[in-house]
C-alpha cells in the first residue's frame, strides 16, 4: 500500500513545483500580479527587460559561457574515457576527481579566484623572481567582461560530473569487447572508442549533458564570484532586479526570467544542431577509414586537461584554507607573515546558526529524497515496471528547467501562502534538487541486486517488509548510505533556492560564503569555503566507513 | 456625566492603543516589560566581519541584559530590507513584518518616510540614552542627506569619506588633495586607482563627492533634481568620469564590489589609493592584520561628504518594543566607545563626549584610536549630502554609462 504511494509522490514532488513556479513567473512576465496592481495582460515587461542597458551582452554572455563550459568539459571527459579507460591510470584519476563532485560550486569558484587572480597564488610563487611583477600585473582575470574565468570555473566543476556519469553508463556499453574489435580493426584507441563505444555511452548520458547546459546558462553563484560585472550575466541581473526596492521591477525580473529560460532553450537547441553537425562529421571521417593510430599526443592533452581541472581545485582549496589562517600576507609573499587562528575563532561562534540550518535542512530533505527513492524503487519491484524515458525525463526536469524561472514564481506563491523563510518550505525547495541525484545514484545498483536473495528469504516464510529490512536494506547499505552523501552534498551547495525561499532569514554557509564574497575578505571566505568542503567529506566518510565497521564480521560484505 | 463619559472614551482609546501594542518610548518601563522575550530581526548590511562580530557582541548584551533576542540578517544592499517592507505593505501585512530595524541612512531613508513605512511618530529623541547625543555639533543627527529626520530613526555612527594609502609604497606628499589632483594623478599612475561599482553605497557616495568638488553652485544639489537641468549639472562630473574610466584598476572594465574589497586590493598592491566612510577604517585592518601598519589617512583640504548613518524601524515591525531597546543600546556609552575602538570596529559615536559622566568618559578618553586614523581635527571641512534624489540620478547615470560595455 505504502509503495503504490511512492511514485505518485515523486511525481508530483518532481513537477508540481516546476508547473507551479512557472505560472508564478511567467503570469507577471506577462504584467498580470494583482497585488502589484498588475491585472491585465500585456507585453510591456519584455519591452522593459530589453531596454535594459547592455541586456543583450548579458545575454551573450550566458549563452557562451553556458555552451563553452559544457562543450569543453564534455570534450575532455570523452577523450580521456577514450584514451584512458580500462587503464590504471584511469582508476587512479577516477578517484582522485570523484570527492571533487561533492565540492558545491561556489567553493570551487573561490578556489579558482584566489588561484588565478593577478594577485592570486600562482602570481605570488614566481614573482617577483621569475616575472619582475613587484606589483601585480593590471591584467583583468577574475570577472573579465567575456566571462573566460567564469567559462574556466564551471569546467573544472563540470568535469568530474560528466565524468561520474560517463563511468555509470561505461559498463552498459561492453566497452572492453568494443576495444578488442576495433583494435583489431585496427584503430587507434581514441579513434575506435569515438565510434564504436561513444554513441551509445552519450546517449545514455545526453540527459545529463542538459542538465550541464541548463545549470551553465543560468548559474548565479559562480558568476557572482568570477563572471563579468559591468555587465553581469543575465542570471545575477535578475536577482538583482528581483531585490529591487521598486516592487514594479517584479514585472521585469519575471520577464527576465522568461528571458532566461529563452536562452537556456536556445542554448539546448544550438547544442541539438551541433550534435547532429558532429554525428555528420564522425560519419565521414569513419567513411574515410582513416584509423587515427597515433593518438598519443591527444590521450596526453585529454589525460593533462582533467589532472590540471583537478590540480586547480585542490590547488584553490589549499590556499583557501592557508588564508583562513593567515596573518598579515602581502603581494608578493607566498606565504603569510604569521599564522594565526583569529579569523577562525572570529568567525565560529557567527557560522554556527548558518552551519546548523546547513545541517538540519541537508539531514531532512536528504531523509525523505532517500525514503522517497526507495518508495519508487519498491514500487518498481512488485510491479516489474520500469519508468521509461518519460519518467527519467521527469526526474531531470528540475535539473533541465533553469532555477531562476520557476524558482522566482514559487517564491511568490509561498509568500501568497504565507509560507516563505520556513524551514519546511526550504526542506521542501531543496529536496526537489536533491530527489533527482538521489534517485539517480540509487537505481542502478537498487536494479542491480540479486532478487534471488529476496526469493530465498521469502522461502524461509519471512514476510515482505522484513525481508526487505533484514536483507535487501542492509545488503544495500553501502549504495543508499553513497546515494545519501551525494543529496546531502547537493543540499549542503545550493545556493538559488536557499536565497530565494529562505529570504535572508534562514542562512546557509553556502549563501553566508557568496554574500561574503562581494567583501572580498579572503581569511573569512577561507572559513566558509572550507567548512563547505569539510561537511560533503563527512558525508562520504559515513558511506565508505559506515558499512565497513557493521559488515566488519561479514567477509563477502567487505570492500 | 460628560466628565465620565469622557473619562471612558479615554480609558478605551488608552486600551486601543495598547492593544495596537504599539510601544511608547516615553514610558520606558513598559516598553522593556513589552521587549522581554522578543525577537528582533535586525537588518543590515553583512558585508565587513568587524562589523558583523561587533553585531553578534551587541546581540548578545542584548539577551543578556534585557531578554531581547537579536537576529543580524545580513543583507547586501539595504535596499533590500526596504524592499521587504514595501512587498509587505502591497501584500496587506500591516502588522507581523518580517523587519524590526533596519541599518538606514539618506536615500533609503528619504524613500521610507515618503512612502509611510516608519513606525511614526518620532520616537528616536524620546530614547533615554538620547540625552548624550551631540545633537549641538552633529548637525547631520537631525538633517538627513537634507531630509529631516524628526525622531523617525537613531543615530548610531558617524561617516566622513577619507582616503587611505600605503606609506610604504606611495610618498604622502604624492597625494592628491581634491578631485581634479586626483585625475591628475591617475594620469601618471594609470591603474592603480578605482572605487567601488554603484549602486555601492560608497560607490555612489564617491560619485557625489567629485560633482560637490565640479558643480558650478553647490546650492542645487541640496534640492530635488531637476531633471531639465541635470544633465547640465552633472557636465562636469561625467567628463571627468569618462577621463578617469579608462586610467582606473583594471581599465575601468571592472570594479571592486564594496569598500572592504577595496581593502584587499590595497593590501594586495592592485591599488594605491583607497578610501572608506570610517575614518578609522585602515587602523582596523591593520588591528585585525588585513593591511600593513604603514597605510595612512589623508582627506581633502577642500572638504569630503560627512553624515550620519542611522537605525529605523518599520511601520509593521513584529517586535517594535524590542527594536526600541536595541537602538537605545546602541546609542548606550558602553556600546558606541566599544564600536569606536579600532579593535572592534573604529566607526565614530554619535555622542558628545563631554555630556557623559566621568566612567563613561574615560571609556572614550581610553580609546587607542590608532596610527592610521587622523584626529577630528585633522579630518577637513564636512560637505553636505546632496538630496538623496541625485543618488538615484547619479547611479541610473552611471550604469548607463559605465555599467554596460556595449
Amino acid at each position: 500500500m505504502l509503495t503504490r504511494l511512492g511514485p505518485p509522490f515523486a511525481i508530483l514532488l518532481l513537477a508540481g513545483p516546476i508547473v507551479a513556479g512557472l505560472a508564478g513567473t511567467v503570469l507577471p512576465a506577462l504584467g498580470y500580479f494583482p497585488a502589484l496592481g498588475g491585472f491585465s495582460l500585456s507585453l510591456a515587461p519584455f519591452a522593459a527587460v530589453l531596454a535594459e542597458p547592455g541586456i543583450w551582452m548579458s545575454v551573450a554572455v550566458s549563452l557562451g559561457t553556458g555552451l563553452a563550459a559544457t562543450a569543453i568539459s564534455l570534450g575532455a571527459v570523452m577523450l580521456f574515457v577514450a584514451g584512458w579507460s580500462g587503464t590504471r591510470i584511469f582508476a587512479r584519476i577516477q578517484h582522485l576527481v570523484s570527492p571533487l563532485l561533492s565540492v558545491p560550486h561556489a567553493a570551487v569558484a573561490f578556489a579558482l579566484a584566489f588561484l588565478i587572480a593577478p594577485s592570486g597564488m600562482l602570481a605570488r610563487l614566481v614573482s617577483p623572481v621569475l616575472t619582475g611583477w613587484h606589483q601585480p600585473p593590471d591584467v583583468l582575470i577574475v570577472h573579465d567582461p567575456a566571462g573566460l574565468t567564469m567559462t574556466a570555473g564551471l569546467i573544472v566543476k563540470e568535469i568530474p560530473f560528466l565524468l561520474l556519469i560517463a563511468l555509470a553508463a561505461l559498463p552498459q556499453t561492453d566497452p572492453a569487447r568494443t576495444r578488442a574489435l576495433a583494435a583489431s580493426l585496427g584503430y587507434g584507441q581514441v579513434a575506435g572508442f569515438l565510434h564504436g563505444t561513444w554513441p551509445p555511452l552519450y546517449r545514455q548520458m545526453r540527459l545529463a549533458v542538459f542538465a550541464v547546459i541548463a545549470f551553465s546558462t543560468s548559474v548565479v553563484d559562480v558568476a557572482q564570484i568570477l563572471g563579468p560585472t559591468t555587465p553581469a550575466p543575465l542570471a545575477v541581473r535578475l536577482i538583482e532586479w528581483m531585490r529591487d526596492p521598486d516592487l514594479s521591477m517584479r514585472f521585469l525580473a519575471s520577464a527576465g526570467a522568461v528571458l532566461q529560460l529563452g536562452v537556456t532553450a536556445l542554448a539546448i537547441a544550438i547544442w541539438i544542431g551541433f550534435e547532429r553537425l558532429s554525428t555528420a562529421m564522425c560519419q565521414r571521417i569513419r567513411d574515410t577509414g582513416w584509423r587515427f593510430r597515433g593518438d598519443a599526443w591527444l590521450r596526453g592533452a585529454a589525460l593533462a586537461a582533467v589532472m590540471l581541472a583537478a590540480f586547480a581545485v585542490f590547488a584553490g582549496l589549499a590556499t583557501l584554507a592557508l588564508w583562513s589562517v593567515a596573518g598579515l600576507w602581502q603581494y608578493p609573499d607566498a606565504l603569510p607573515d604569521w599564522l594565526t587562528l583569529k579569523t577562525w575563532m572570529k568567525t565560529l561562534p557567527r557560522v554556527a546558526g548558518p552551519l546548523a540550518t546547513t545541517v538540519l535542512v541537508a539531514t531532512l530533505s536528504t531523509l525523505l529524497a532517500v525514503a522517497l527513492s526507495l518508495l519508487s524503487l519498491l514500487r518498481e519491484d512488485e510491479t516489474g515496471r520500469r519508468g521509461g524515458s518519460g519518467a527519467l525525463m521527469l526526474l531531470y526536469l528540475p535539473l533541465i528547467v533553469p532555477q531562476v524561472a520557476f524558482l522566482f514564481g514559487l517564491q511568490l506563491l509561498l509568500i501568497l501562502a504565507g509560507a516563505e523563510a520556513s524551514l519546511p518550505s526550504l526542506v521542501f525547495a531543496h529536496l526537489v534538487f536533491v530527489m533527482p541525484y538521489v534517485f539517480l545514484s540509487l537505481s542502478d545498483p537498487w536494479r542491480a541486486y540479486d532478487r534471488r536473495y529476496e526469493a530465498v528469504a521469502a522461502g524461509l516464510g519471512k514476510r515482505r517488509w522484513s525481508v526487505f529490512f533484514r536483507v535487501k536494506l542492509p545488503m544495500l547499505a553501502r549504495p543508499v548510505l553513497t546515494a545519501a552523501a551525494v543529496g546531502f552534498s547537493v543540499s549542503v551547495g545550493l545556493y538559488l533556492p536557499t536565497v530565494l525561499i529562505g529570504a535572508g532569514r534562514l542562512e546557509t554557509i553556502t549563501t553566508e560564503a557568496v554574500a561574503l564574497a562581494s567583501g572580498g575578505n579572503r581569511r573569512v571566505i577561507g572559513v566558509y569555503a572550507f567548512l563547505q568542503m569539510v561537511l560533503p567529506a563527512l558525508g562520504f566518510l559515513v558511506a565508505i566507513f559506515g558499512p565497513a565497521l557493521i559488515f566488519r564480521h561479514r567477509r563477502a560484505m567487505r570492500v | 456625566m460628560k466628565q465620565a463619559l469622557l473619562g471612558i472614551a479615554s480609558l478605551l482609546a488608552m486600551t486601543l492603543a495598547a492593544a495596537a501594542g504599539q510601544p511608547d518610548a516615553a514610558k520606558w518601563d513598559a516598553v522593556l516589560a513589552e521587549a522581554k522575550g522578543e525577537t528582533v530581526y535586525f537588518n543590515a548590511w553583512g558585508g565587513a566581519e568587524n562589523i558583523n562580530a561587533y553585531l553578534e557582541w551587541a546581540g548578545d548584551e542584548l539577551s543578556r541584559r534585557y531578554g531581547v533576542t537579536m537576529v543580524h540578517v545580513k543583507l547586501d544592499d539595504t535596499a533590500n530590507a526596504v524592499a521587504k517592507v514595501v512587498a509587505e505593505k502591497a501584500g496587506g501585512k500591516d502588522a507581523g513584518g518580517t523587519v524590526d530595524l533596519i541599518w538606514i541612512n539618506g536615500e533609503n531613508f528619504a524613500s521610507m518616510k515618503e512612502q509611510g513605512l516608519l513606525f511614526s511618530p518620532g520616537w528616536a529623541e524620546s530614547l533615554p540614552n538620547w540625552r548624550y547625543v551631540d545633537i549641538e555639533s552633529k548637525p547631520t543627527i537631525r538633517t538627513d542627506f537634507t531630509i529631516p529626520v524628526e525622531g523617525l530613526e537613531s543615530p548610531w555612527g558617524m561617516g566622513k569619506l577619507v582616503f587611505f594609502h600605503d606609506s610604504a609604497r606611495t610618498d604622502a606628499a604624492s597625494m592628491p588633495g581634491s578631485a581634479k589632483e586626483l585625475l591628475a594623478w591617475a594620469k601618471e599612475n594609470p591603474g592603480r586607482f578605482s572605487y567601488p561599482q554603484p549602486p555601492d553605497f560608497v560607490g555612489s557616495s564617491f560619485l557625489k563627492q567629485v560633482l560637490s568638488e565640479l558643480v558650478a553652485d553647490r546650492s542645487v544639489l541640496l534640492k530635488p533634481v531637476d531633471e531639465a537641468t541635470f544633465d547640465a549639472v552633472t557636465a562636469p562630473l561625467f567628463a571627468w568620469l569618462d577621463e578617469i574610466n579608462p586610467l582606473l584598476w583594471r581599465g575601468g572594465k571592472s570594479f571592486p564590489q564594496n569598500y572592504s574589497a577595496m581593502k584587499q586590493l590595497l593590501a594586495d598592491n592592485e591599488v594605491d589609493i583607497i578610501f572608506a566612510f570610517n575614518p578609522s577604517e585602515a587602523s582596523s585592518g591593520i588591528a585585525a592584520g588585513e593591511l600593513p601598519d604603514t597605510v595612512r589617512s589623508f582627506t581633502f583640504p577642500g572638504g569630503t561628504l560627512s553624515n550620519t548613518h542611522f537605525v529605523a524601524i518599520p511601520y509593521n515591525a513584529a517586535a517594535k518594543a524590542g527594536a526600541l531597546v536595541l537602538a537605545d543600546f546602541l546609542i548606550s556609552p558602553e556600546a558606541q566607545a566599544h564600536k569606536q575602538d579600532p579593535e572592534v570596529w573604529g566607526d565614530p559615536t554619535v555622542l558628545a563626549v563631554s555630556k557623559l559622566d566621568a566612567a563613561d568618559r574615560a571609556r572614550f578618553d581610553g580609546l587607542d584610536l590608532g596610527v592610521a586614523t587622523l584626529k577630528p581635527d585633522e579630518l577637513g571641512p564636512a560637505l553636505d549630502e546632496p538630496h538623496p534624489s541625485w543618488m538615484d540620478r547619479l547611479e541610473t547615470e552611471w550604469k548607463r554609462r559605465y555599467g554596460a560595455a556595449n
